[in-house]
């Protein structure tokens, strides 16, 4: 019972910075904006963040820096491919690469040693529940606030008008203008929001999950944001059970590790990233669903006519 | 009394055109008035000047009265100015009450919009279902959701661009009504068309532009078409030249009980399509748009291969499963609908844009591109064609809808192809290229070419074809023989069987024909 709590929190816990991330792109993405730098937003976010707390900062200080670090890299993203019109994809790839050389050369004064992680809530009453209480209700504040940004980013884009805006500038920039909507000012808000999603990610790796600094330390994970985001064909439920079935093969082979499996471990680390991918290719076969939820004006530039 | 909208010398250029010179018209309130003119001629730009899409380089703008300084589409809309554009500006992925939520500046409450909808759209004869998505109308139904639209705010100019081009003859009667009902609520509407019986049954006055300019204002009910059509061609109208056909005794293209699913949810299933198209004879498709045109013609350019190759046979060669190249080996050519995009690459070159189909008439040598070679194939058909461009290096985007036109149909009508198939020759493009496309088509087929012509638009299929074929939900009715039948017989076949389901499943009983 316990190895399967072990296993259920763990899994929980790893796809966090995964639903940061990716519910974040999501948004930008809906807005037909291609950001491929989550990666590079994701590092600022875990530099800053773990930077504040080795500077004394408290915890909520040290996350909101995280976020504002992402939020600031996106920046320069959303200057570059919506103000000056650049090719999105070099600009994204341009942010990813920038992201981990900035983040490198901060954290060179880090040192390596661990800080004192977030701790979990402590509910009345829930968390001393048995079974339950361990399940549900001792994860970190951070857990329970992706999940919160999974029920508002669903109920801002499908039952708000703020957000119907948003998905059709994200269908047809040209006809949202011409009824009369700011295409840029909507798109750099989206662009701002899912680069401080991409710094709560890079936080919770550095504060939390891993509370220490490492170079790199996202491994990969805004690149697995992203290919969620279009595997899950744009949605947000299939986002979290994605990010969910990530989180879950990472815990399951590292548990394969410790059990000593005769398998190479380079080969179980790749597992997450290989299940993940095959397991979403293998959902969105359906190209007319895909039709339906794919922001069709996406990584394509928008110059409003005059 | 002062005029709804009036205009003063209105001056607007672009860089190499005037579009629009000291244009002045008024329009009083309750009037029908039409803007007519050739493409080309400035018509669209007044409309986005009025609209303030645009801004006029000069001139004077005055609503009821009152100078409009610079305004933008949000200012007009709060005029009471409200327009529906050519190019629906709707978004397909959401449903009609959200699509109308988005310029609706009441509160963001979709249940009581929907009922507003719901009972506007019933009181204008135009019932459409509110939760529908956008994806799923007709041409006909798209254009009743922005006329809709506009009407929510009850404007007190309405400006319509080209609006009858995709409708059927019997929803064309419909809206007219809706538009008359409108006007004598007081709305002002601006018709623009190059239709001249149109213009003559709806409108109270007309202003005839060309190249910009006003060369008339009219009473279009008390003037001939060929007074009105002079005023906007200008110099004598082209005259069309149907001589009879002789059809070949073998079949050039025939197509045998060829069925299909559609790729997408978007399409429409094709059921047991037959016909077949003789050299020397024009056949044409007639049918609303959305009816299974677009998977036929990928079907037969070769776009999409077909599992029984002799579904479809080119000169009695099995080609159903021939990819386009091949097809193309076998003396196809095809002008799709889109210019853009399908019919030429819009950021290249024209010759660059030649080489793509005339890579088999020495514009390519050992893989290499003959650029000299390209380049006079191009301006080869640039004039023969009178296309009017600035020479062979200028990009496709760069002309105007009619002169691209005339170059695509030209480069392929180059390549002296057996069977030539056309979707929508003249779709936006004016009186006198439309003339002029029309009779190269005709000529082509007098010597001796199978044509087949997928359109929308009755008039030239009428004008043009020998045979005729309906297309309606997928099913292609026995060809009509142009003589033999009339607009009323066609109108009904792309109308009468067509009583759909989801307009059954939509509860909205009361519309006997779907448009």
């Amino acid at each position: 019972m316990d190895l399967f709590i072990a296993i259920f929190t763990g899994t929980i816990i790893a796809a966090t910075p995964l639903i940061f991330a990716a519910l974040g792109e999501l948004v930008v993405e809906k807005s037909g904006v291609l950001n491929l730098g989550i990666e590079g937003m994701m590092l600022m976010g875990a530099a800053l963040a773990f930077w504040a707390v080795t500077a004394g900062y408290s915890m909520p200080a040290a996350i909101l820096a995280g976020a504002l670090a992402g939020a600031a890299a996106s920046l320069l993203f959303g200057v570059l491919a919506l103000t000056f019109l650049t090719n999105q994809y070099a600009a994204g790839l341009a942010l990813a690469i920038f992201g981990s050389g900035v983040s490198a050369f901060l954290g060179r004064g880090f040192g390596s040693e661990p800080i004192e992680a977030l701790h979990g809530v402590d509910f009345p009453v829930l968390s001393g529940l048995p079974l339950i209480g361990p399940l549900l209700f001792r994860f970190d504040p951070m857990v329970y606030l992706a999940l919160a940004m999974f029920v508002a980013i669903s109920w801002f884009l499908y039952r708000t008008k703020a957000g119907l805006v948003l998905r059709t500038i994200g269908e047809s920039p040209q006809t949202s203008h011409a009824i009369g909507y700011p295409v840029i000012r909507i798109r750099y808000m989206a662009v701002l929001f899912g680069g401080a999603m991409a710094g709560l990610a890079g936080a919770y790796l550095s504060v939390a999950y891993t509370p220490l600094w490492v170079e790199n330390m996202t491994a990969g994970k805004g690149w697995i944001a992203l290919a969620l985001v279009v595997f899950a064909t744009w949605r947000p439920l299939r986002i979290l059970l994605g990010a969910w079935l990530f989180g879950g093969m990472t815990i399951l082979q590292l548990q394969g590790q410790a059990l000593g499996l005769e398998v190479p471990s380079e080969l179980l680390s790749a597992l997450p990233y290989l299940a993940t991918i095959i397991v979403l290719v293998l959902i969105s076969r359906n190209r007319q669903m895909l039709a339906l939820h794919f922001p069709a004006s996406l990584a394509k530039p928008f110059r409003p006519a005059s | 009394m002062h005029p709804r909208l009036e205009l003063r010398n209105i001056c607007k250029r672009y860089p190499g055109v005037v579009a629009n010179d000291d244009v002045s018209l008024a329009i009083q309130p309750g009037e029908i008035h039409a803007v007519l003119g050739e493409n080309g001629a400035g018509k669209s730009t007044l409309m986005k000047i009025i609209y303030g899409a645009a801004q006029a380089d000069s001139g004077e703008i005055f609503c009821d009265g009152n100078p409009v300084a610079a305004h933008n589409p949000a200012t007009s809309r709060a005029l009471g100015i409200e327009m529906v554009y050519q190019h629906f500006a709707l978004f397909e992925s959401v449903s009609v009450v959200e699509n109308i939520a988005l310029s609706a500046s009441s509160a963001f409450h979709l249940p009581s919009l929907a009922e507003k909808i719901r009972e506007l759209s019933l009181r204008y004869g135009m019932p459409i279902d509110p939760h529908r998505q956008v994806h799923d109308l007709s041409v006909g139904e798209r254009q009743r959701v922005e006329i809709v639209r506009c009407l929510l705010r009850t404007p007190k100019l309405l400006i319509l661009d080209e609006p009858t081009s995709v409708l059927t003859p019997q929803a064309v009667v419909k809206l007219f009504e809706t538009l008359r009902q409108l006007a004598a609520e007081g709305c002002s509407i601006v018709y623009i068309s190059h239709k001249l019986d149109e213009v003559q049954e709806l409108c109270d006055t007309a202003t005839v532009l060309r190249n910009g300019k006003v060369t008339g204002t009219a009473r279009p009910k008390e003037t001939t078409s060929l007074e009105l059509a002079r005023m906007m061609v200008g110099s004598k109208l082209p005259e069309m030249h149907v001589s009879p056909p002789v059809p070949s005794e073998k079949p050039v293209l025939e197509v045998t009980n060829l069925s299909v699913k559609a790729r997408d949810h978007f399409g429409v299933d094709l059921k047991d399509v037959s016909f077949d198209v003789r050299g020397g004879e024009i056949v044409g498709l007639a049918g609303v748009s959305g009816n299974g045109q677009a998977e036929l013609i990928a079907l037969l350019s070769g776009e999409r291969t077909h599992g029984r190759s002799d579904a479809i046979r080119i000169s009695g060669t099995p080609a159903a499963g021939l990819r386009a190249d091949e097809r193309r080996k076998l003396g196809l050519a095809f002008v799709p609908e889109e210019r853009l995009g399908r019919g030429a690459v819009p950021s290249h070159t024209l010759w660059e844009n030649t080489v793509l189909t005339a890579h088999r008439s020495g514009t390519v040598r050992n893989g290499l591109v003959d650029r000299r070679k390209a380049s006079a194939f191009a301006a080869g058909i640039i004039d023969r064609f009178k296309v009017k461009a600035n020479g062979p290096a200028s990009t496709a985007q760069s002309l105007s809808g009619g002169n691209l036109q005339k170059f695509i149909v030209g480069r392929e009508i180059a390549l002296q192809p057996k069977l030539l198939l056309v979707s929508q020759p003249t779709w936006g493009v004016d009186v006198g290229a439309s003339a002029f496309i029309r009779q190269t088509i005709v000529d082509l087929s007098r010597a001796g070419a199978a044509v087949l012509v997928v359109s929308e638009e009755l008039d030239e299929l009428f004008e043009i074809c020998d045979r005729l074929l309906v297309i309606c939900q997928g099913r292609v009715s026995p060809p009509l023989v142009r003589k033999t039948t009339d607009r009323e017989e066609v109108g009904l076949l792309m109308t009468g069987r067509t009583m759909s389901k989801d307009q059954m499943a939509s509860g909205s009983g009361d519309v006997a024909l779907q448009d």
